[in-house]
């Protein structure tokens, strides 16, 4: 028996736990736990439970479904078969990092199995897949692990980063795994593929059911995704660290781990499109016509960089199907539309529903939304070369990236007028809401680095700007700013509105969150734009006789108080980060502001639809 | 409220499209004009760069490769004219290079200054990466920038280093020699390396145990001497270093003059013949005897 209130850590560890997983492998109400009595807990189920009764419904009564064990054993067979194959390979392997990761397969999906089986016996006739009501446990998963994975990522990049300001002293040659080498994929994939990929399954589950007002499809295939996703990305991080890379920039997993991504991603496709097949509304809304295309677009870019042949089927090593300048060309024209795909079409789907809902206004241009959309995809996919200017890649090749990122300008800021317009009406709330002022801050930071995009792409820009920490500069202007405030914005809604709660727990807490951020991103980027213009300019440095003026290291040594400052700024990040997931855990908790359990239905919750 | 029925908004006026999701409607605002007109602009922009640049490939009448745009430029010949343009006005001061000797190359100033620019940028790329910026040095990099020299400090001594390298076995004429590891090989005991330290140490003068560095004396005499001189003062000619001054390459604490006997140090150097070209060498040589201790 926990009294309440006794310990305050212990009871909001628990009430997590028991919120999360329990509930959530079970599907049992977790009012009948017979180990969980505290007085705020039951208050918490009552209240959860009376939500999820009432305002979760669709409002529409559908007919119970005959069968639901379709996806049950579609999901528990798909799961069975790799945890046998897992089992088979670990028996095996012919190199330690296959062994290690056929095990890490085989005991993660022998508990998924098992979990599968306690679950479903436990379901006794009922529909777990109710169709009258939103599947948002998913989402809450998916909020969760995106704190998570967030913060790890971001530790990670500071980590890095004290590692390239002082190189010498966070060396440690006998922890090979403690290499920067090692750990700079790791940073990259836990921020881009953990953090974003797992927003943006989140936010999708959640957009795609509300915007077409349906249960989502595929009864246990949703779940799939979710878990399937995230193993993916343990055995990609566990890989980084024993060092199993393919060596190509944001697509270092081997060969079984993505191919066990594409299974992933094909239910994910089949998911979203079953969803909206049997959608409520006549029309797809926009923002999942943007989640579409980063499905769509990512299965294809995925499948084709990754055709690789493994040397044995037990061993962890591959080799490319292309080589040379084919195979820089379909690593950059992967590379760049992982940014065009991943992070900017599904993060614009984001802006898309977060922005109108939470300020409550209407969407600004359904034309614009309509002609930036398309041609944003239709020029987006040409614009790779430009990573390979003054390269052995063909010059018309290199014309056809640089013209096609210079087209690419006017639909990329269509995103951000429409997203920034749609505020015409409530500007006062960028005062009063730090929540909306993250999401528009980061629409600035998008115009920025959509304007910098095409700048850098231009070859003579190019000739100064690649290679130096100009690039890291921009990347971090998009990712920090951009992807991370959208999904900060989008991480801050879903929580109040998932455990709905009338407001957040601390509204301070998030400007400081705010301002923490924002300041570290300055300090980041303007550090790094000043590093990567000195070491350009340093390096097409010539003396009178026409020798080059200065030694690569005199170049490195030149950045290292950029390299200070640039960590300063992460550091700043990181801390506004775990401020973040403070308050949020507090706010699932319900105190503070949060507390307010009179009116679950404040007026920034989703609003209901009325049925057809 | 998913039949087609448009509102007006009441804060902008403007009409919705009519569709509603989860509460979100959609004005009909018209595209922004100054945003029409800047993407058409940058197509504009686009489509002139294609015809002046190489860019279409694979177009009929072509015969398979890319039209070359009416300007005519190319990266690979723009490349290839600039690096010929660069072999030629460097041709005149690499053949006095070649033709001269490094003496006379010392004495004519305008020679002088070309291998020392010559010669500064190749040690940046080449040498730097471990003898430092400007040759400082680091442990186990002998600093070039004084004039305290294992094999030679002279021009020519300096050149015959960088050319064949040290104990870089491949080159025939590299520098070799090589410190008996006599801890690890166990040619002495740990207490008899323990009295050789001892006595190491006495030579700059350091606070020693005098019992144990004369046993320590004996052994120097049969064991180092060879090498180090019977004054341990070190030979140029197996590159054996001074025991008596300050400087040591791998630390002067007991602890690394105990590594150093227990296991030698033996370090190499690449040869670079074959890797730069023989102008690049000599001019390497003028620079490191300029750096402040050429002899």
């Amino acid at each position: 028996m926990i009294p309440g209130k006794k310990c305050a850590i212990l009871n909001m560890a628990s009430s997590l736990f028991v919120a999360l997983v329990y509930e959530g492998a079970t599907a049992r109400p977790i009012r009948n736990y017979p180990y969980i009595t505290c007085a705020r807990l039951n208050a918490f189920c009552d209240q959860f439970e009376a939500g999820l009764k009432g305002a979760n419904s669709v409002s529409t009564i559908t007919k119970p479904r005959s069968s639901i064990a379709g996806s049950i054993a579609g999901v528990a067979t798909l799961v069975a078969i790799a945890c046998l194959g897992s089992l088979l390979i670990a028996a095996n392997a012919i190199d330690p990092m296959m062994e290690a990761h056929a095990w890490i397969f085989f005991f993660l999906t022998a508990f998924a199995l098992v979990t599968i089986g306690i679950w479903a016996g436990g379901l006794t006739g009922r529909d777990p897949f109710d169709e009258s009501f939103y599947e948002d446990m998913i989402v809450k998963f998916g909020v969760v692990a995106a704190m998570f994975w967030g913060i790890a990522g971001f530790l990670v990049g500071v980590i890095i980063a004290l590692q390239l300001t002082w190189p010498s002293i966070f060396y440690f040659p006998e922890f090979g795994w403690s290499n920067f080498g090692r750990l700079r994929p790791l940073h990259t994939s836990a921020v881009i593929f953990a953090f974003g990929g797992n927003v943006l399954i989140a936010t999708s589950f959640y957009v795609v059911q509300r915007t077409s007002r349906t249960r989502i499809a595929g009864g246990l295939w949703p779940w799939f995704v979710f878990w399937g996703y995230n193993l993916f990305i343990v055995i990609a991080g566990t890989g980084y660290l024993m060092g199993v890379t393919q060596s190509k920039e944001y697509a270092e997993p081997e060969w079984y781990a993505d191919l066990w991504l594409t299974i992933v991603w094909v239910a994910y496709l089949l998911v979203f499109l079953g969803t909206l097949w049997k959608r409520k509304e006549p029309h797809i809304y926009v923002a999942n016509w943007f989640y579409l295309s980063f499905i769509v677009t990512i299965a294809m870019l995925h499948i084709v960089n990754n055709l690789s042949i493994p040397v044995n089927l037990s061993g962890s090593k591959s080799y490319q199907l292309f080589s040379g300048v084919q195979d820089a060309l379909t690593q950059w024209w992967y590379g760049h539309n992982a940014v065009g795909f991943f992070l900017t079409t599904g993060f614009l789907a984001i802006m898309y529903y977060f922005i109108p809902k939470r300020a409550q206004r209407p969407v600004y241009s359904y034309r614009l939304s309509i002609v930036h959309f398309w041609s944003l995809i239709f020029i987006y996919i040409w614009a790779g070369p430009h990573h390979l200017h003054y390269t052995a890649l063909p010059q018309w090749a290199q014309t056809l990236g640089m013209t096609f990122s210079i087209m690419l300008w006017m639909p990329s800021w269509g995103g951000m007028i429409n997203g920034v317009m749609t505020l015409s009406g409530a500007w006062d709330k960028l005062r009063t809401d730090p929540v909306i002022r993250m999401m528009v801050v980061s629409l600035a930071f998008y115009g920025m680095s959509t304007f910098e995009g095409p700048l850098m792409s231009v070859r003579a820009v190019n000739a100064l700007s690649h290679y130096t920490e100009w690039g890291i500069a921009h990347v971090h202007s998009g990712s920090l700013g951009w992807v991370g405030f959208i999904s900060f914005g989008a991480l801050y809604c879903l929580t109040q509105w998932l455990w709905k709660r009338p407001a957040l727990y601390s509204k301070n807490l998030v400007e400081w969150h705010f301002w923490l951020a924002t300041i570290g991103i300055v300090f980041y980027i303007v550090a790094l734009y000043f590093a990567g213009i000195i070491e350009g300019l340093m390096w097409r440095a010539y003396n009178e006789y026409g020798f080059l003026e200065y030694s690569f290291i005199e170049t490195v040594d030149a950045k290292h108080i950029n390299y200070m400052i640039r960590m300063v700024g992460g550091g700043l990040y990181l801390t506004g980060a775990l401020i973040m997931a403070y308050n949020l855990v507090r706010t699932a908790l319900g105190h503070g502001e949060a507390a307010d359990v009179a009116s679950p239905e404040a007026s920034l919750a989703p609003a209901l639809q009325p049925a057809e | 409220m998913s039949d087609d029925k448009t509102e007006i908004d009441p804060h902008s006026g403007v009409e919705t499209t009519g569709h509603s999701w989860d509460g979100i409607k959609e004005l009909n605002n018209p595209l922004p004009r100054w945003w029409l007109i800047v993407w058409y602009a940058t197509i504009f922009w686009a489509v002139v760069y294609m015809i002046l640049m190489p860019a279409w490939p694979a177009l009929p009448g072509l015969g398979g490769t890319n039209t070359p745009g009416i300007l005519g430029k190319s990266d690979r010949a723009e490349v290839a004219a600039k690096v010929s343009t660069m072999r030629a006005e460097r041709s005149v001061a690499s053949q006095q290079l070649m033709s001269s000797s490094l003496v006379e190359i010392q004495d004519d100033l305008n020679l002088q200054q070309f291998a020392m620019a010559m010669g500064e940028s190749a040690f940046g790329d080449n040498c730097a990466t471990c003898h430092g910026s400007g040759g400082r040095g680091a442990k186990g990099y002998p600093m070039l920038a004084d004039d305290v020299w294992l094999w030679d400090g002279s021009l020519d001594g300096i050149e015959q280093t960088v050319r064949h390298g040290i104990r870089h076995t491949s080159d025939e004429l590299t520098r070799l020699s090589a410190m008996p590891a006599f801890g690890r090989d166990n040619l002495l005991t740990s207490a008899e390396i323990d009295d050789l330290v001892q006595h190491v140490l006495s030579y700059s003068d350091r606070q020693t145990n005098p019992e144990s560095a004369s046993k320590g004396s004996v052994l120097f005499a049969a064991q180092c001497a060879s090498c180090h001189g019977v004054d341990a003062k070190g030979s140029r000619l197996v590159g054996a270093p001074n025991l008596t001054d300050a400087e040591w390459l791998f630390g002067g604490e007991p602890a690394d003059i105990r590594a150093t006997i227990t296991n030698a140090r033996n370090a190499h150097m690449p040869a670079w013949q074959g890797r730069l070209d023989d102008p690049t060498i000599k001019a390497l040589a003028v620079y490191v005897h300029s750096l402040g201790g050429g002899e």
